[in-house]
């Protein structure tokens, strides 16, 4: 029963907001036209020295700001809408040649002013249907009963015509009824309608799409590259100072060792040990470097194990809580497990929590991950270079990082990675934590 | 005493295979992938097996796998693993199957000769053989483990591993009567029922590090 309530008082506050959007659009639709009558004269004063180079940019400016606020509305209705612009040339300032051409030769500058008008009269007129709907209805529920009362009577409503007793009045109502609840219902179909007419002219047309998606694409490839490098310098370097001195000294210790044999068995021996001592801390940072490189038990256990593994050895309890069929291609399990495990170790390092959870899922070709914990929160990305470290990883492979942090917690980073799956393996039964 | 070796580095597999001998094991296979593993162990019925844990064909956990598995077709099988990385998972997952001596170490432990010769004699004997270095990942992340005094949780390590009194003693250098002294204190104090079979304390143990 609270169910039905609910899903009501929810259905009508979707109609009252998108009622209350379509008025919005009657207003916008009234500014195109200046808009479009500014933009004209910009274009016209073009040969004007020093003035024209400026002016089309800046009404440029305008325009855009205008179809941004389109795009904004029409992504609220759930019809989503992406910039199309190039982008603004460095470094060229107003009135500059570059700056003109920029805002000349992006064919989405076109499109917006082409935009102006139908955009101005598809707007104006499902606003108005939007707003003037819902208003008769209340007429209906209101007005009309209220002149019979005062005993003037009234011309009509709906069927009913020539409203001169209070019979007639009472009939109104229903009819308002059914015609303001019509329109409820018909006001976000209709802003749908709208947003979707947008789209034609103000979404970014096959070519753009693909220009934008370069430029992501030259980003992230840039941050992996970046990272790549940095990883494999690291990797030099710890073995360069780490276990090949090692080796090193190793070598020396034992052939120091080979030449004391006959003479001094007693220091040959110790020399011994000494080199045994010597070889067991080579294996122990060779094992630390190749944790960090790719850890033996995401190659032997996949991401669901790694991470269980990962929980036990951290100082907080933490809930795994996995449930995938297969595994995804090494490159994006190796991203995955690095992306979580930052997540952790932020975590502890930050937030003071008790006790935390991991949740692994796939469906729809997307692997997503779910890391909670119950500490302070107040967690930025903006201030946290882990976290932007991590957003990195997954940019790399499409991946996205959301952050719920607030102050007093809990926190939660929701990680989500487009991926396939690969043929399950056996895994064997593991025990609960 | 006879022994099965599985290992796939032929290096390795050599010098377990020399080392054993040498100190009158009876190597009788010595094989170096998983599939020819479970064969060889109904096959010969050894003593005790020393395993490592990653083995061709996949190169994953194929070794703990069969290990796993053996115990179940022959329960109380006495299994020693072996890996270049301990992970305190495996542990937990060796030590939930029934009974039986249980080892698992780091191969760099092989180096310590007589340690090593040690911990094979003792999983064979139905003991258990952990590595240190499970157990100080185990211990890191018990809350608890704070009411212990610094000599306490040095004790508590070294029954975990498996060690017996005795070898606790000596290699603390202190009585037996002392080390008997500080586990009464750590059962105690970490709420286990005492108990006088040195493996079931030490499973005991392990079971409160894993919980």
């Amino acid at each position: 029963m609270r169910g039905t309530g609910e899903r009501l008082g929810r259905w009508a506050w979707r109609g009252v907001r998108s009622v209350l959007s379509g008025m919005a659009g009657i207003g916008l639709a009234f500014t195109n036209i200046p808009l479009l009558a500014v933009s004209a004269v910009a274009l016209a004063l073009t040969p004007v020295p020093f003035l024209g180079l400026a002016l089309v940019p800046w009404t440029m400016t305008l325009v855009r700001k205008r179809a941004d606020l389109e795009r904004r509305r029409a992504s609220r209705t759930g019809v989503l809408v992406t910039r199309p612009y190039h982008p603004a040339p460095e470094r060229a300032g107003a009135g500059s040649w570059p700056r003109f051409r920029w805002a000349v030769t992006d064919p989405a500058t076109w499109r917006d002013l082409a935009w102006l008008v139908p955009g101005a009269v598809v707007g104006f007129t499902l606003g108005t249907i939007c707003v003037v709907v819902p208003l008769y209805g209340l007429a209906g529920l209101t007005l009309a009963p209220l002149w019979v009362w005062l005993g003037t009577g009234w011309y009509g409503y709906g069927a009913t015509w020539s409203i001169d007793t209070l019979s007639d009045g009472l009939l109104c109502l229903p009819q308002g009824a059914v015609i303001f609840a019509a329109g409820l219902w018909a006001a976000p179909w209709l802003r749908r309608v709208d947003a979707y007419f947008a789209r034609l002219f103000l979404a970014p047309t096959r070519a753009a799409e693909l220009r934008l998606r370069v430029t992501q694409l030259t980003v992230t490839r840039a941050d992996t590259m970046g990272a790549q490098a940095a990883e494999l310098r690291r990797i030099e370097r710890d073995l360069h100072d780490g276990v090949q001195a090692r080796l090193v000294s190793l070598g020396m210790v034992i052939g120091l060792a080979d030449e004391l044999i006959d003479r001094n068995p007693k220091a040959a021996h110790d020399l011994l040990a000494e080199a045994r001592e010597s070889s067991g801390l080579a294996l122990v940072e060779l094992r630390h470097l190749v944790r960090g490189i790719h850890p033996p038990v995401l190659a032997e256990r996949g991401l669901g194990g790694a991470i269980r593994a990962l929980a036990l050895s951290l100082p907080v309890p933490i809930m795994v809580d996995t449930d995938l069929p297969g595994r995804p291609d090494a490159p994006v399990e190796s991203a995955a497990y690095f992306a979580v495990a930052e997540s952790l170790t932020n975590m502890i390092r930050h937030s003071r929590a008790r006790a935390g959870s991991v949740s692994l899922r796939h469906a729809d070709g997307v692997l997503t991950m779910v890391v909670t914990d119950d500490g302070a929160g107040g967690a930025d990305p903006a201030t946290g270079t882990g976290l932007r470290g991590i957003e990195r990883r997954l940019a790399a492979f499409d991946g996205t990082m959301a952050l719920s942090s607030p102050s007093g917690g809990p926190t939660v980073i929701t990680m989500e990675l487009p991926c396939a799956l690969s043929s399950p393996r056996t895994m064997p039964s593991s025990v609960t934590d | 005493m006879r022994v099965v070796i599985a290992e796939d580095h032929a290096l390795l597999r050599d010098g377990l295979t020399r080392l054993l001998q040498a100190f009158d094991f009876d190597v009788v296979a010595a094989v170096d992938n998983g599939p020819a593993l479970l064969p060889a162990l109904i096959t010969h019925k050894p003593q005790v097996a020393v395993i490592d844990v990653r083995l061709p064909p996949t190169f994953t956990d194929e070794g703990l796998q069969a290990a796993i598995e053996a115990r179940t077709e022959m329960p109380g099988l006495p299994i020693l693993m072996l890996s270049q990385h301990v992970e305190p998972l495996y542990a937990r997952e060796l030590l939930s199957t029934p009974h039986g001596g249980v080892g698992y170490l780091l191969k760099d432990r092989v180096s310590n000769v007589g340690e090593f010769v040690d911990a094979v004699r003792r999983v064979a004997g139905g003991g258990t053989a952990m590595d240190p270095e499970v157990i100080s990942q185990l211990l890191a992340r018990r809350e608890p483990l704070a009411l212990l005094t610094a000599r306490e949780r040095q004790v508590l390590g070294e029954m975990a591993e498996g060690r017996s009194n005795a070898a606790i003693a000596a290699k603390l250098h202190i009585t037996e009567k002392a080390v008997s002294k500080h586990i009464n204190n750590i059962l105690t104090k970490l709420d286990m029922p005492p108990s006088d079979d040195d493996n079931r304390r030490v499973l005991a143990v392990l079971a409160y590090l894993n919980a």
